[in-house]
Order: C-alpha cells, then sequence, then structure tokens
C-alpha cells in the first residue's frame, strides 16, 4: 500500500513541481494569493477560484485522459458542452425540475460519447477524424436546440449546480473532485485501469489476451461524453443560460494540454487521472497569474503560449532523454544497472 | 481502368457536381457566372490555407495554427500600413517571411523535439493569436490605394460574374499544389513521410528538411491566405478566422485525403472547398434556413465521406484477405 502511494507520489512529482512553482509565481504578483476567508456562509479566496473556474477544464480531463489512455483523442467535448448546455437549459425553460435537466442534459452526453465510441471501435475510424465529425457538427446542433438564441433560465436547483456551494464550499469544486476520485478508484481498484492501458499500448494483442476491446473503448468515449456533459451543465448554470457559440469554445484544446501536461502520452499507454488533474490546475494557475499580474489582457494569449511550450519542451521525449543521459553519464558506473532496475517496475 | 486510391476524388467530384445540379434545378439563377466568380472569391482564403492543410495532412501531420496565423496576418498588415509609410508589396513579403519562419520553427519542434503535430501546433495557435492581440484589439481598417487597386483588378465574365484577382491567385495556388506534389522530390517524400516515419528514413528521405519545409509550406501558405483576407476585408482584426483550421481540415477531408497520410489529392481539395462554398450559397438562395445548418451538413458530409473512405480501404483488403486469411484468423 505505502508502495502503492509512493510510487503515486513519485508519478505526480513533476506535475507538483509545475504548480507550486506557477502558485509561487501568483503569490509573487500578488501577496494575498493564498489568503482564504469564510464570508457570507462561503468560502472565499483566489485559491478557491482557481479550483472552481477550473472545474469545467477538470471535469473534460477525467474522461479526455481516459481516451488519450486508449490512444484516442475526444475533440468533440467542447461541442457536447454546447449541446448539453442548451438541453440542460431548454428542459428547465420547459417547466422540468433541475433533476431532470441534469439527468436530459447527461443523457445526451451519453449519446454522443456513443456516437464517438461507435464510430471508433466498430466502424474503425481514426478518433481525431471520428470525433471531429461531432466537433463540427456538435454546435449546429446545440444552435439547433436553443433555436440560435441564449436561453436563460432561473430554475435555481439547475444554478446552484454552477453557482451554489454546499457546507461552503463551490459546488463545481466538489463535482470534479468527487467524480476524479470515483473515477480513479474505478479504474485503480480494479483491473479496468490496466485494462484501458493495455489496449493503448497494442490493441490486437490486447484483444488477442483476451480483452473485449470494442466494450471498453466505447465506454471510454462514453465517459468522456458524460464528463462533457457535466462540465457543459456547470457551464450553462454559472452563467444561468446556454451559450450554443461560446459554451466550451476551445476547451477540449485546454483539456488535451491539461492531459498532456500531465505527463500523459498522446501515444497512449500508462495514464495518470490525478496528474491530468494537477495539469489542469496549472493550466488555471497559468490564467489566474496572468489576471492577477494586472498585464493588459492582450498579452494572456502570449504569455500562455510560452509557458505552455516551455512546459512542453521539457516535458519531450528528447530533452527526457538527453537529461536521462547527463544523469547517468554524472554518475558512477555500478550505479547504472541498479537505477535502471529500478526505473523498470514504475 | 480506374484505380481505388482515385475513387474519393471521382467521387468529390461528382459529389458536387450532383449538388450543383440538385441546387441549379431549384433556383435556376444560381447558373449564372456571378454565383461561380463569387464562390471562388468568397473561398479564396479558405481554399489557399486548406492547399497547405492538404500538404500536412498527407505527410500525416495535422496544422492548428492556421486561423490564427491568417488573423495574425491581417493585423500585422493593417497596423504596419497604418503606422509607417512602406509599400504593400514589402508588408507582404515581411509578414510571409515571418508566417514562414513561424511554421519552420513548429516544424523544427516537433522534428526535432519528437513532439505531436497536434501539441506543437496547438501551442502555435495561441501564440499566433496572442500575436495578433497584441498588435492591436481593434479592428483595424485598412486604407491604402494601392490596395484599392488590387481589390479593382477583375476580369468580367459575360453574365456579369467577376472574376477577381482573390479567386484568381487560389487557383494558381492549386495549381502550384498540384505540380508540387505530384511532379517534384519534395511531394513525394512527402507522401513517403505520409505513409510511414520509419519506411521514409528506410528510403532515405530527409525527414527533417521535409518536415521543417511542409510545416513552412503551411505557414507561408496561411500567410497568402492571410493577405487575400485581409484584401477581402479591407481590415485586419484579431478575432476573425476563429477555426478556419477547422473548415480547412473538412475540406481536406471532403477532398477525399485520409488524415493518417500518404493518400490524397491536391485537386479534392479544391472541390471540397467548393462543396463547401455551395453549401453556404445554397443557404443563401434559400433564405428561410438557418446559418448552423451549414454546420450540420458539414459535419454529416464529414461523415459520409470518411464512411466511404472506409468502406473503400475495407472492399481493397478484402479482396487481399485469401492470401492472409490464416494470419487474420490466429
Amino acid at each position: 500500500m505505502t508502495a502503492h502511494v509512493h510510487n503515486t507520489l513519485r508519478r505526480i512529482t513533476p506535475q507538483l513541481i509545475i504548480l507550486a512553482a506557477v502558485l509561487m509565481l501568483n503569490f509573487m504578483v500578488f501577496p494575498d494569493f493564498f489568503r482564504i476567508e469564510f464570508q457570507n456562509g462561503r468560502l472565499f479566496g483566489n485559491l478557491i477560484d482557481v479550483l472552481n473556474r477550473g472545474a469545467p477544464t477538470a471535469l473534460l480531463c477525467i474522461g479526455m485522459t481516459l481516451v488519450i489512455a486508449t490512444r484516442g483523442i475526444d475533440l468533440s467535448v467542447g461541442a457536447v458542452m454546447a449541446i448539453a448546455g442548451a438541453v440542460a437549459a431548454s428542459l428547465a425553460v420547459d417547466g422540468h425540475g433541475w433533476q431532470v435537466a441534469l439527468t436530459g442534459a447527461l443523457a445526451v452526453g451519453a449519446i454522443c460519447g456513443l456516437w464517438n465510441g461507435v464510430l471508433v471501435a466498430v466502424l474503425r475510424i481514426q478518433p481525431i477524424v471520428a470525433t471531429l465529425v461531432l466537433m463540427v457538427a456538435g454546435r449546429g446542433i446545440a444552435q439547433l436546440v436553443t433555436e440560435g438564441t441564449i436561453l436563460t433560465f432561473l430554475d435555481p436547483g439547475l444554478i446552484h449546480l454552477g453557482a451554489g456551494t454546499i457546507l461552503g464550499i463551490p459546488t463545481p469544486i466538489l463535482i470534479w473532485i468527487a467524480l476524479g476520485l470515483a473515477v480513479t478508484a474505478a479504474v485503480r481498484k480494479t483491473a479496468l485501469g490496466m485494462l484501458i492501458e493495455a489496449i493503448g499500448i497494442n490493441e490486437s494483442s490486447s484483444r488477442l489476451a483476451g480483452i473485449n476491446s470494442r466494450v471498453l473503448i466505447i465506454s471510454v468515449y462514453l465517459i468522456s461524453g458524460v464528463c462533457a456533459a457535466l462540465a457543459g451543465v456547470i457551464v450553462a448554470a454559472d452563467i444561468k443560460g446556454a451559450d450554443a457559440n461560446n459554451a466550451g469554445l476551445w476547451l477540449e484544446l485546454d483539456a488535451i494540454l491539461a492531459v498532456v501536461i500531465g505527463g500523459n502520452s498522446l501515444l497512449g499507454g500508462r495514464f495518470s487521472i490525478i496528474a491530468s488533474l494537477l495539469g489542469a490546475l496549472i493550466i488555471q494557475s497559468v490564467n489566474s497569474v496572468i489576471l492577477l499580474s494586472g498585464m493588459p489582457p492582450e498579452f494572456n494569449l502570449v504569455i500562455k503560449a510560452l509557458i505552455i511550450i516551455a512546459i512542453l519542451v521539457i516535458q519531450s521525449p528528447t530533452v527526457k532523454h538527453a537529461l536521462y543521459i547527463l544523469r547517468a553519464s554524472a554518475e558512477p558506473q555500478p550505479a547504472e544497472p541498479i537505477k535502471e532496475a529500478k526505473e523498470s517496475p514504475q | 481502368m480506374i484505380r481505388s486510391t482515385h475513387l474519393p476524388l471521382l467521387i468529390t467530384i461528382a459529389t458536387f457536381l450532383l449538388a450543383f445540379t440538385l441546387c441549379a434545378s431549384q433556383y435556376p439563377a444560381m447558373l449564372s457566372t456571378r454565383v461561380v466568380a463569387n464562390l471562388l472569391t468568397d473561398n479564396a482564403f479558405l481554399g489557399i490555407a486548406a492547399v497547405g492543410m492538404t500538404f500536412v495532412i498527407l505527410s500525416g501531420g495535422i496544422d492548428l495554427s492556421v486561423g490564427s496565423v491568417i488573423a495574425f496576418t491581417g493585423v500585422f498588415l493593417a497596423v504596419i500600413l497604418r503606422d509607417t509609410s512602406i509599400h504593400p508589396l514589402v508588408a507582404f513579403v515581411l509578414v510571409l517571411a515571418i508566417t514562414i519562419s513561424f511554421g519552420a520553427a513548429m516544424g523544427a519542434m516537433i522534428h526535432y523535439l519528437e513532439m505531436p503535430p497536434f501539441i506543437v501546433t496547438l501551442a502555435g495557435m495561441f501564440l499566433a493569436r496572442g500575436a495578433a492581440y497584441v498588435l492591436s484589439t481593434d479592428s483595424v481598417p485598412i486604407t491604402h490605394e494601392f490596395y484599392d487597386t488590387l481589390q479593382s483588378l477583375y476580369w468580367k465574365a459575360p453574365g456579369g460574374g467577376r472574376f477577381r484577382l482573390t479567386g484568381i491567385i487560389m487557383l494558381l495556388t492549386f495549381l502550384a499544389g498540384i505540380i508540387v506534389a505530384h511532379r517534384t522530390r519534395f511531394g513525394q517524400n512527402v507522401y513517403a513521410l505520409g505513409g510511414g516515419l520509419s519506411t521514409a528514413r528506410l528510403m532515405g528521405v530527409p525527414l527533417a528538411r521535409t518536415t521543417i519545409g511542409i510545416y513552412a509550406t503551411s505557414g507561408g501558405l496561411a500567410g497568402l491566405a492571410g493577405i487575400i483576407f485581409s484584401l477581402y476585408t479591407s481590415a485586419g482584426y484579431s478575432l476573425a478566422t476563429v477555426g478556419v483550421e477547422l473548415d480547412a481540415i473538412a475540406a481536406v477531408v471532403i477532398g477525399g485525403t485520409l488524415l493518417t497520410g500518404g493518400t490524397g489529392f491536391v485537386a479534392g481539395t479544391f472541390f471540397g472547398i467548393l462543396i463547401m462554398g455551395l453549401i453556404q450559397t445554397f443557404i443563401v438562395f434559400d433564405g428561410t434556413l438557418s446559418s448552423w445548418w451549414t454546420k450540420i451538413v458539414i459535419g454529416g458530409l464529414l461523415f459520409g465521406f470518411i464512411l466511404l473512405q472506409k468502406g473503400l480501404t475495407w472492399a481493397t483488403t478484402l479482396r487481399r484477405k485469401p492470401a492472409t486469411e490464416f494470419a487474420a484468423q490466429s
């Protein structure tokens, strides 16, 4: 058990270091960054804001991590968010309760995920193309649901999902942490995670080993669709309306970035949901640093791009390999085989 | 005999002709040279960007930075023409140099750092869009007599259609793209790279030079598309052409190029662009359909063409199956 915790810690160390560095940067430009207050029955503070604003990306990257672990990619999550938000809003406008609206949105997300999954697993279409279809058509479908307007709603239950608090903690934070823990437990306490990794490493051999890769791949896309739908509902509830054009716009790219910053390979295989979630927090902290530093907002994207490029370069295989060789050559010769033996079970 | 590799291209052309006939039978006015000329003018920038995207996709990569580079080019031209007195032609050369080196830098990162094109060009997309914001967040008008001269250049066809310079540049770009893809060493290298990285290396394809060349081409063509777009709108706006990379990718796929790389034609992309333009023209002619149907129909078309390609690959492998049946079963 302790070995397991130790391994996990070791896996997420780079992400923790980067996150700590970005948070320190936040602290440097805004000394009050770490102060958290309890006012009007809810927690306030910049740290809480990072956790709260990062909720949609965090939710998306839970599903995205699993999809990428099977050597796939899901480009449609942003569009699915828009569809789910639109469905939830239109159900709420029609006078249904928040339970019906949420269930409807999640069901639609599941259907979208099922569509992607069937295209990838049954029709054997490349994931990037298969999900591109829904990415292009999805916003059109969402506009079809909202009839081209921004649907606003006043249902307090639904709004609570995005803007409310439970025990003083904003609901979105609780939702993404709970879902992250649940999915992590589901894949790590059972063999599911290992099976998913097997598919990502070599699908044909995993099939030969008796893994039902078709069902697993479909369910992975289904989970991604449901996560996206949940994120869509939260975003819609936050602004009390469904904006088919802008809800979740380019969030699929943020989610993929979060997964990559989390050290997961786009070529599938070994994955860590916790590291991806840390990646999502890193992206949100970068956004917060730019906001808090008071720099002109025009510079936001440039700085974000440069920080991301820096993180990617540090994590690129070539640089990692160069670092490994440097380290290996710096150490005395006999130590090398032992080091390698330690490295392999990781 | 028709080769199976040509089939997607032929089906794309057939789809276009069929769609055009259907549209024309419903609205006879669509047959006029005006509609055809506008089809070329309105899609000129997208077409030029799609030529670059075709090369990238043929090599098995992807370039997400296209839309941002187009916006950056527009803003750069507008700002430099407003603040300095240099001639637009000099500004064109300058901006093309910037976008080509931008593309080359992305290609170098992809090759030397072994990072996936998806992520590198994603960062490039943020960077180019951010650079456009830094230059100006407002829509900057371009008022230069040289622009007026360029915009007034057209050939008036019988029937009132105006074939503008921008449309002609797009046609020339496609022609050049076809020649480069099929008649030069570089083109062959691109196809080889798309066929498989290790096989290309074993064949002696210069990987570094080709990869950098491909992304430099895409960057340069996105820059050219940006110049055309600024001629089209007479302004530079940092929020313009968001998502154009997706339209370009869709046009390439509808044009019959496989996203896995190695198979496809630049000419197919041309008809992909025309089909997408035709959908929009039809919606304008119809007048009652909402604009979001464009997205849904393009998504549906994408799906149809992907299924078609899948069916073709399946059919061609099925024919070869008897020889490998045992291997497939075991």
